[in-house]
């Protein structure tokens, strides 16, 4: 089986769709490229490369290069996706949420309800998170939490090319608004990619190690690093479970449920700024719904409350490590066991 | 001088190039038995039992639980108690050097399965052996491919030149089915073969694969040259259709380990995570759900086999033997009772629904390899 | 575009509907038996119903808050419009949206909408819509002269614009954004601002319902046949407040009196089409009775419809989750 690139799954799952299911579309700034001016056109394929070759191959009435005006286009994927078509709109850098939150959170994600089950919005919306890149405050975040919170929307973070391929076919098969959400930094990440086309289904979380002592969780380019902080902690005889929710809603409680009442212990691992971030909505399910089964203090790791810094030095600081990630694991496997009641 | 006797990782298939001693079932100090199990071989696609190639003493472990080495690494030496430690110091040193330099060398690729159209889709088909041996097919069963025959077919071809293939609905081929009964599937094994120039061969089914070969036979008598069935459908009704639907419906890992420990003797302790990923990927595929359901549908409604090929047996110009588990909880080894003398029958007390798998070797040797 | 007796009777039969529907909206809230907000369209009657009468159940309009004359020139059931206003559960919502989200989408009626320009990019994508699909609809987006400074509405003229999308832009002025007044807070002028755009601007008298009927046909024909949007500016008057229990201090005393004498667009039709011998007063006659028995047989069955049980907080968040 080929191995493909993060980039190359998400676009062969953008292209076998549009092959299959006509109502497809994209849009978004340069997901092609070159519009109206002289040179190449599809220069870009969007700002990392995800979308090229689809315009050649579909053409300016299936791809569409938008002005940059999120609110407008964002909107009008919306409405399309309200009256027939499937679109799959560029959110180019999550960061930019702020000019067109309005269409998601307060359009789209409430069609359906508002209108008493009258609506269906099968919406797209693909947006690059996370830092790593020194691309510094306005083009690093993780803001899945907020979208997380509105109900009616969807929101997936795969954590490596085989995922993405299947989540990003099952969003676009989906019948509700869907947030995609692809780390900046793991384009190139390559893996093992069927050529055929295949479903991830939302809401069941994968497990990529399992271990009795303490389970796991993390999200996205962190779930890469969870396993590295799993093997690393094999040698020292702390064997982990690690778990990768794939999407944080519909998120998949149960299996962590059930992990964490096998283990008894739990580190949660999420790149987004620490106040109400997902490690903080995990850690309170599981504490109120496994308290019993908990052994030790639940631990998050998630970077501090500041923006993203710029200084090569300072974001390598910023960003949660295998080394952060062992440390919390050893913190819980070393946290004394709770005395019994008297 | 004493003799001393090198245990090396063994080849599991060929596609392995390294694996891991899971755990050592024996001690330093310990006298082996030739023959004798004495750890467990982890690789991504299996955990399988190590047996001693010798008899002696375990004189020392090379690798500990977890180590990855290269296939054909030293794991242990072997050798009389009174051997001196230095000199299995000295043999381990010069081993390991003889090794790191022949590893430099490149030995022949693995053959690696291609896709080829034929009238009814692309299907995926792994050849080995030399060209003018005699024809082997190998057919997979319910929900498998072609790589379940990955402990067996490099044996076989040794000898035989051998092809494995995935049915539609599996592996790597078409997910459209043309027909879901065994007389359709049949007649893509038989499109197969003629596309790759074998009017005639030797057939080996497993499972359902079993009950096509038999189809195959029924349809075109004059291709089938010998049948090797193993844990075979088609010989009675009984098949357990809670596994069937349990694998169409199965999503989770924890589902799908239990469901697959039932197909092996061994039990879980055979099943790897890459396997039940594997299974999972393949499941996910577009119109694999619907295969396997229609396959289910057409050949074990509710727990009971459609149609009856034993009657394909009869003829006693055509070679067959049957091979079974005793352990097989799919298909119970008694549906190879009754059956005309000529057919030979060999039951594997230790074995379950995968005996292809589980008594590789043991196979290869009845087929003559 | 030549209007035959039925259309004008239909014309007329709608804009009264809304009236009616508006007005007693308007006392029931008062009497307190109206939950949430309510904001009402009398007075603006000519605007939804001469730009709706040209439309079909492929073309899509987007509203604003103020919804209902919309919801009912598109072709929404009354009484199941009522239901919803009042929160039961035959609604046309469902008792889930309310006066503000009202909307039936299998009508085109992509709902009015409690963000004040919240419907502008969605109607681009209805058009997109119409367009890729080639249902040769097109989509509408009503707008207020307060909702034409936000700047979704600024990019949605600009995106229909690039991408020549069949959609209208209807500015419904009526000289009030909530209780700032439009010469206060519009900069420039529509026309231009369309303009600007690249699309034209065409400027009616939105209490005229033949003006209105004329410039949209016009504009509602330039999208249909492919040659890109355009936006109507209509004048026209709110009878009521911003919202239900705005005491509308901001307006001159005797205003309101002034306006519905003298600026009815109901009275203008009648007196238009009898004058002119296009239809009698007894027919209008008729249906204004038709019209009053309707609404009162609206209200007094939404009074007596059960509300959405528990078990229905719960659905309809996700087609499947």
């Amino acid at each position: 089986m080929a191995k493909k690139s993060f980039r190359q799954a998400i676009s062969e799952a953008l292209r076998q769709e549009m092959e299959r299911d006509p109502t497809v579309v994209l849009m978004g700034e340069d997901v092609a490229g070159g519009a109206g001016a002289p040179g190449e056109d599809d220069a870009w394929g969007g700002p990392l490369g995800v979308t090229k070759g689809l315009m050649p191959r579909f053409g300016r009435e299936r791809v569409f290069d938008t002005p940059i005006t999120e609110s407008a286009f964002i909107g009008c994927a919306a409405g399309a996706a309200a009256t027939g078509l499937r679109p799959v709109a560029d959110l180019m850098f999550v960061d930019f949420m702020g000019v067109c939150f309005d269409q998601i959170f307060n359009q789209a994600a409430k069609f359906r309800y508002m209108f008493g089950g009258k609506a269906k919005t099968p919406l797209v919306i693909r947006t690059m998170y996370g830092a790593g890149f020194r691309a510094a405050s306005q083009h690093s975040q993780c803001l899945y939490p907020i979208f997380t919170h509105i109900p009616g929307l969807k929101v997936v973070i795969p954590s490596s090319p085989y995922e993405a391929k299947g989540l990003m076919i099952q969003a676009i098969r989906d019948d509700d608004p869907v947030i995609f959400f692809e780390h900046k930094v793991m384009y190139d990440d390559e893996e093992e990619v069927p050529d055929e086309p295949y479903v991830i289904p939302f809401g069941e979380a994968n497990f990529l190690r399992d271990g009795e002592d303490v389970t796991i969780v993390a999200l996205g380019r962190m779930v890469k690093f969870a396993v590295q902080a799993a093997d690393m902690l094999e040698q020292e005889g702390v064997e982990c479970t690690v778990l990768d929710p794939r999407t944080t809603s519909p998120l998949d409680i149960a299996s962590i449920l059930e992990s964490v009442g096998e283990t008894g212990r739990l580190v949660v691992v999420d790149e987004a700024n620490p106040r109400c971030n997902m490690a903080t909505d995990i850690s309170a399910q599981v504490a109120e719904r496994a308290f019993e089964a908990l052994k030790a203090p639940i631990r998050m790791v998630s970077p501090p409350h500041v923006p993203v810094p710029f200084s090569p030095s300072l974001e390598d600081e910023f960003l949660p490590s295998p080394e952060k990630i062992a440390a919390a694991v050893r913190a819980v496997m070393g946290a004394p066991a709770r005395r019994a009641a008297a | 001088m004493a003799d001393l006797a090198a245990l090396t990782m063994p080849k599991l298939g060929l596609a392995m190039t390294e694996g891991q001693v899971a755990s050592w079932h024996r001690e330093e100090g310990d006298t082996i038995a030739a023959g004798e199990e004495i750890a467990d071989i982890e690789t991504p696609k299996i955990t399988a039992a190590y047996e001693s190639p010798a008899t002696g003493t375990l004189r020392r472990k090379v690798v500990s639980p977890g180590q990855t080495v290269p296939v054909g690494a030293l794991i242990g030496v072997l050798a009389e108690p009174t051997a001196a430690d230095t000199e299995i110091d000295a043999f381990i040193a010069e081993w390991q050097a003889r090794f790191a330099a022949e590893a430099a060398e490149e030995g022949p690729a693995a053959p690696e399965p291609e896709r080829i159209e034929t009238p009814f889709g692309a299907i995926q088909i792994l050849e080995s052996g030399p060209a003018e041996g005699e024809p082997l097919v190998l057919i997979h069963g319910f929900g498998g491919d072609l790589l379940t025959f990955f402990l067996l077919q490099p044996l076989l071809a040794e000898r035989y030149r051998t092809l494995a293939l995935d049915l539609p609905g599996h592996g790597g081929s078409t997910k459209t089915l043309p027909g879901a009964d065994p007389a359709a599937l049949a007649a893509i094994v038989s499109a197969v073969m003629t596309a790759r120039g074998m009017p005639v061969a030797h057939l080996l089914g497993h499972s359902l694969g079993g009950a096509i070969a038999l189809a195959l036979t029924e349809a075109e008598p004059v291709r089938v040259s010998a049948l090797t069935l193993v844990s075979p459908a088609g010989l009675g009704p009984e098949i357990n259709g809670d596994y069937i639907a349990g694998f169409i419906a199965a999503r989770r890992p924890r589902e799908l380990t239990a469901l697959l420990a039932i197909l092996f003797a061994g039990g879980q302790s055979l099943i790897t995570r890459e396997m039940i990923d594997g299974v999972l990927r393949y499941k996910r595929l577009d119109g694999v759900t619907a295969a396997l359901t229609a396959i289910a549908a057409a050949n074990m409604p509710e727990g009971r086999q459609a149609k009856s090929f034993r009657h394909v047996l009869m003829d006693p110009a055509r070679p067959a033997q049957i091979v079974w588990g005793r352990q097989d909880q799919i298909i119970p080894a008694t549906h190879a009772e009754g059956l005309p003398l000529h057919v030979r029958v060999n039951i594997f007390e230790d074995a379950g629904h995968m005996a292809h798998m589980e008594k590789a070797a043991d196979l290869a040797r009845l087929l003559g390899s | 575009m030549q209007l035959n007796r039925d259309d004008m009777l239909r014309a007329y039969r709608q804009m009264r509907t809304i009236r009616a529907f508006e007005e007693r909206v308007h006392t029931e809230f008062a009497a307190g038996g109206i939950p949430g907000f309510v904001h009402l369209y009398a007075g603006e009657e000519a605007s939804a119903v001469g730009v709706c009468l040209h439309l079909t159940e492929r073309d899509v309009i987007a509203s604003t808050h103020r919804g209902h004359g919309h919801c009912i020139a598109k072709g929404c059931e009354v009484k199941a419009m009522m239901q919803e206003i009042y929160g039961r559960k035959d609604g046309l919502c469902a008792g889930k949206g309310g006066s503000m989200h009202i909307a039936d989408i299998a009508r085109g009626m992509l709902g009015a909408n409690g963000i004040v320009g919240g419907g502008m990019p969605l109607v681009c994508g209805a058009a997109l819509t119409a367009k890729l699909l080639k249902t040769g609809g097109v989509g509408i987006a009503f707008c207020g002269d307060g909702g034409s400074n936000q700047g979704t509405t600024a990019e949605a003229m600009n995106l229909a614009s690039v991408w020549k999308l069949p959609a209208v832009f209807v500015i419904e002025d009526n000289g009030y954004a909530e209780s700032t007044a439009s010469s206060w807070s519009v900069g420039g002028d529509h026309v231009k601002r369309a303009e600007g755009y690249g699309m034209p601007g065409i400027r009616a008298d939105g209490r005229d319902f033949f003006a209105v009927h004329e410039a949209a046909s016009e504009a509602i024909g330039r999208a249909r046949s492919g040659e890109g949007p355009s936006l109507l500016h209509l004048t026209l008057e709110r009878f009521f407040g911003h919202f239900e229990g705005d005491a509308m201090t901001y307006r001159a005393p005797d205003e309101i009196a002034k306006l519905r004498a003298e600026r009815d667009c109901l009275t203008f039709f009648r007196r238009r089409v009898t004058e002119a011998g296009l239809l009698e007063s007894a027919a209008l006659d008729a249906v204004d009775r038709e019209t009053a028995e309707l609404i009162e047989e609206a209200v007094t069955e939404a009074k007596a419809a059960p509300f959405p049980p528990p078990s229905e907080l719960l659905t309809d968040v996700y087609a499947a989750y």
